[in-house]
């Protein structure tokens, strides 16, 4: 294999623009039918797959749980994840059967669950050929959160994937690469649900990424 | 596009604000303890990212003076163009990229249900933006300059003036969330939610700067501010 000739940092002449808060309003700039404003024609949000999606449908839920066990109500989510067959569609359009991308948010009463509506994605080869077991890539912003937090989502009925996957066998900890596996549940109708609660801090803390 | 062989420079998380920021109080219990774990080897995962030049905007989606109303009444406050480029670490701009903004209105309240602060909602105010970068990686809006605000963290806590600004960028690993300030502003040095940014360089990052040259004469004052997400590192054979 050839090395990668990366460019030198000399070349590198600016810094990035320095992270800060989506702030307790990130929903009138991301989602702002939740923030109580009328929805604009399109919307990005978290019905990612229709009924002519390739694929299984599913439904992922979960909530977000600060050091003190408390809810986190305002949470935005941003998913990313590959197609049934494993493949991404970057090309985002509400017309596709299915887009790669969706957000979701926590809600600000009752169990503050978010929710996405997609289908279960394929494995996606990693960069050492090994097949990286099905994942939803998610992005976490919040007040008090002041970089956004990078998680994966991957599936419990997916063992032997999991088992074998060159990205969770990053994370030495058992107890750790627990915190990723969403756990199946009967979901409405002939959708699955899977069950994720994401946990900012402290027992059970889940693992986030720097990518 | 997204190589296998692309690989984008390590964002720096000592520039950055730290998670753990106690000045800040509500990043005490949301903080994660443990590390990071590097991805070391990102793979197709990591350096992809939705591409939004199909949504459809609206014809006002930019024009937040008139997006709320549909055109039909001004909102109150100082009347600005925002505008700027988003480009990468190595200068390159950023073409097609979805910027999102969102602001609380001249008197420092945000149309939100959770704001309950006593300055009234401006009618004709909504507070949200959104556009795509051009060809050249610029973008633009127009817009009333926010007023501060109060807020409970320290006894008498005041943001400084600014806009929420969201950029996708080309991969989901140049995501970005900031907030653009106002030259001058003597309530940033105060700002707790500033002065999470440890480098003062990295705070520079983040001010918005009069541009007068760009203002239009008895209508508007201009804003520039420019947005610088990672760079996107080449291999050697991909520039051959
Ligand atoms: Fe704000």
């Amino acid at each position: 294999m050839q090395q990668p000739n990366t460019q030198s940092t000399s070349e590198l002449i600016l810094r990035e623009t320095a992270s800060q808060t989506a702030g307790p309003y990130v929903h009138i700039g991301l989602a702002p039918s939740v923030a109580g404003l009328p929805a604009r024609d399109e919307e990005i949000w978290n019905r990612m797959a229709g009924p002519e999606a390739e694929g299984e449908p599913i439904e992922v839920v979960g909530t977000v749980i600060d050091g003190n066990g408390d809810l986190v109500r305002d949470a935005l989510i941003e998913a990313w994840q590959a197609d049934a067959k494993g493949v991404y569609q970057p090309f985002f359009d509400l017309r596709n059967a299915f887009n790669s991308f969706g957000r979701t948010a926590t809600t600000f009463e009752g169990s503050s669950e978010w929710s996405l509506q997609t289908i279960k994605p394929g494995p996606v080869a990693h960069a050492s050929g090994q097949p990286m077991a099905p994942h939803i890539n998610l992005s976490i912003f919040a007040r008090g959160v002041n970089v956004h937090l990078q998680t994966r989502l991957y599936f419990d009925d997916e063992t032997d994937a999991n088992a074998h996957c060159p990205v969770l066998s990053r994370i030495e900890s058992p107890t750790r690469r627990q915190t990723l596996i969403a756990s199946r549940e009967a979901g409405d109708g002939d959708r699955v649900r899977y069950r994720f609660d994401i946990r900012l801090q402290g027992d059970g803390e889940t693992v986030f990424f720097d990518f | 596009m997204h190589d296998e062989k692309t690989r984008f420079v390590e964002r720096d998380r000592n520039w950055h604000p730290p998670a753990y920021a106690p000045g800040y109080k509500t990043s005490v219990a949301r903080s994660p303890q443990q590390s990071l774990v590097s991805m070391q080897s990102p793979s197709v995962s990591e350096i992809g990212g939705p591409d939004f030049s199909g949504l459809r905007m609206g014809r006002y989606d930019n024009d937040l003076l008139l997006n709320f109303t549909q055109g039909q009444a001004l909102p109150v406050g100082e009347r600005i163009i925002m505008f700027g480029r988003v480009i990468d670490q190595f200068g390159k701009p950023v073409p097609n990229t979805l910027v999102e903004m969102w602001q609380a209105n001249a008197g420092g309240r945000y149309r939100h249900r959770n704001d309950n602060y006593l300055a009234p909602l401006d009618p004709n105010f909504g507070g949200v933006g959104r556009t795509l970068t051009d060809e050249q990686g610029w973008y633009r809006f127009r817009t009333i300059k926010p007023g501060p605000y109060p807020w409970p963290n320290d006894p008498n806590s005041w943001r400084p003036a600014h806009i929420h600004v969201s950029v996708m960028g080309p991969s989901i690993s140049t995501r970005l969330i900031t907030q653009m300030y106002f030259e001058g502003d003597p309530l940033i040095p105060r700002c707790p939610i500033v002065n999470t940014v440890n480098d003062p360089d990295a705070v520079e990052t983040m001010i918005g700067r009069l541009d007068m040259a760009h203002s239009k004469p008895m209508d508007c004052l201009a804003y520039r501010f420019d947005l610088v997400v990672r760079g996107r590192l080449q291999t050697y054979f991909e520039n051959q």
